[in-house]
């Protein structure tokens, strides 16, 4: 029996996905755990090595990134910094550098932890995700990615092998993370906010998602309703922040309570409008 | 169950026995008697850990042995051996970089990773770099103060009690 898969394909993994191996990517959150519980794994998959899993680049009219990226690899991409920076503010504030050399977005994305931070900024580009399993390959709108807390609909033979984020992207695209502390905290709320701008008030395409307010990732599509249909002003600032607190559904936990999160995730929201009506466009 | 890996540690092959998920701290620390690289919090969070793949500072404590088959591994003991003092080690001697020590082994790691990166970093970039490696003594200002001294962005204003110590 094959304790340790590292394969350079996909063809080459095919075996050990029919198998079942446990797809092992940074290992940054999986070895933590194990070594928690004492679990021993029989058979693992290394899906570092995988060729196709890797790369950051612009494809027509997507930026393609692969699922075995680092942290560090996609904040310092100039292709992130131009279309998803966005994506490149959240990775700067996952863990430190020891974290980020390791931790990939794909990774990140199979965790399913609702704390996630890369996920809601995923939410907000629109990202799809690209899933290969020993047949067949398949894209899934990352919308539709989580199912129920830590629940995906990656399959047990299958694994991440892109995220592809359309383009051209939100002009207006802001990431905002509250923790216990400025640096590698884990977050008690995460905010992502992208929208196209068609005017000083008037913001068109919103898609406001947040991460550490419910069972997964998610998209606040009646906020987002009311930020497009209202011009900016002070008072939609404060409307929106009482419709998020209304919209999520936070628990109380080890990191933060659900009253707080549900204030803060508000002022997040709240203050996020009143920084871009500060701001006129360039 | 156990499989052998192969990989390269401060220059020198090792061979390891062990189950493909087996920490490569534990490996570093039990089967190699490597024990320059400490563990602190186990988590990923303190970086006490902290050993150079392929030159990039990770926690080793969240690196399974199964994934550095055919790396490169540099430890605190690669950077700093024991038989001389580094210029590294001097200026955090000299500036009070070194309190108690816990920590000390891990920043000086994460540090040359920054140092090989970015040779004259500014101060922003040390204070994120290090943010990665819990300091509790030196509130973190004579470290900073340690690589400025180095990189010859600061004069020292520490008298070295009768010069280094090698």
């Amino acid at each position: 029996m094959t304790l340790s898969w590292s394969p350079k394909t996909l063809a080459e993994a095919r075996e050990a996905l029919i198998q079942g191996a446990t797809k092992v990517a940074g290992s940054t959150d999986l070895l933590v755990v194990d070594h928690a519980t004492g679990s021993v794994r029989d058979s693992v998959l290394n899906v570092l090595g995988i060729e196709e899993l890797q790369g950051i680049r612009v494809e027509a009219d997507q930026l393609s990134i692969g699922a075995s990226s680092t942290f560090t690899r996609i904040r310092e991409s100039a292709e992130v910094a131009k279309h998803a920076p966005l994506l490149k503010d959240a990775a700067r504030t996952i863990g430190a550098a020891q974290i980020q050399n390791r931790a990939t977005i794909g990774g990140n994305i199979a965790n399913a932890s609702p704390a996630g931070d890369s996920l809601p900024a995923l939410l907000a580009l629109g990202a799809l995700i690209v899933v290969s399993g020993p047949r067949e390959r398949r894209i899934v709108p990352y919308n539709a990615f989580h199912t129920a807390y830590r629940k995906t609909v990656l399959g047990p033979d299958e694994l991440i092998e892109r995220i592809l984020i359309p383009l051209p992207a939100p002009a207006v695209q802001v990431f905002r993370k509250v923790g216990t502390r400025e640096a590698q905290a884990i977050s008690k709320v995460v905010v992502a906010f992208a929208s196209d701008r068609l005017d000083h008030r008037i913001l068109a395409n919103v898609r406001l998602a947040m991460g550490s307010v419910a069972a997964v990732p998610v998209r606040l599509h009646e906020v987002e309703i009311l930020i497009e249909d209202n011009p900016l002003t002070p008072e939609l600032a404060a409307r929106a922040a009482a419709l998020v607190a209304k919209s999520i559904t936070p628990i109380d936990d080890v990191r933060s309570t659900a009253e707080y999160r549900r204030h803060v995730a508000g002022q997040v929201v709240r203050r996020l409008l009143l920084d871009l009506l500060a701001a006129p466009p360039a | 169950m156990s499989a052998t890996y192969r990989f390269t540690v401060n220059g020198r092959p090792a061979e390891v026995q062990g189950p493909p998920m087996a920490r490569l701290l534990d490996v570093l620390r039990r089967d190699l008697g490597l024990t320059g690289s400490k563990e602190g919090c186990g988590e990923g969070e303190c970086g006490a850990c902290t050993v150079l793949l392929g030159g990039e500072a990770v926690c080793s404590c969240l690196v399974p042995l199964f994934q550095v088959e055919g790396a490169s591994i540099t430890t605190i003991e690669g950077i700093a051996p024991s038989d001389k003092v580094t210029e590294l080690q001097r200026v955090f001697a000299n500036e009070g970089g070194a309190q108690c020590g816990a920590c000390t082994p891990g920043m000086i790691v994460t540090l040359k990773a920054l140092l090989d990166r970015h040779p004259t970093p500014t101060r922003e970039q040390v204070r994120e770099y290090a943010s990665g490696t819990l300091c509790r003594c030196t509130g973190y200002e004579r470290i900073f103060r340690a690589i400025e001294v180095l990189t010859g962005q600061r004069s020292s204003e520490c008298e070295p009690e009768g010069g280094p110590r090698s």
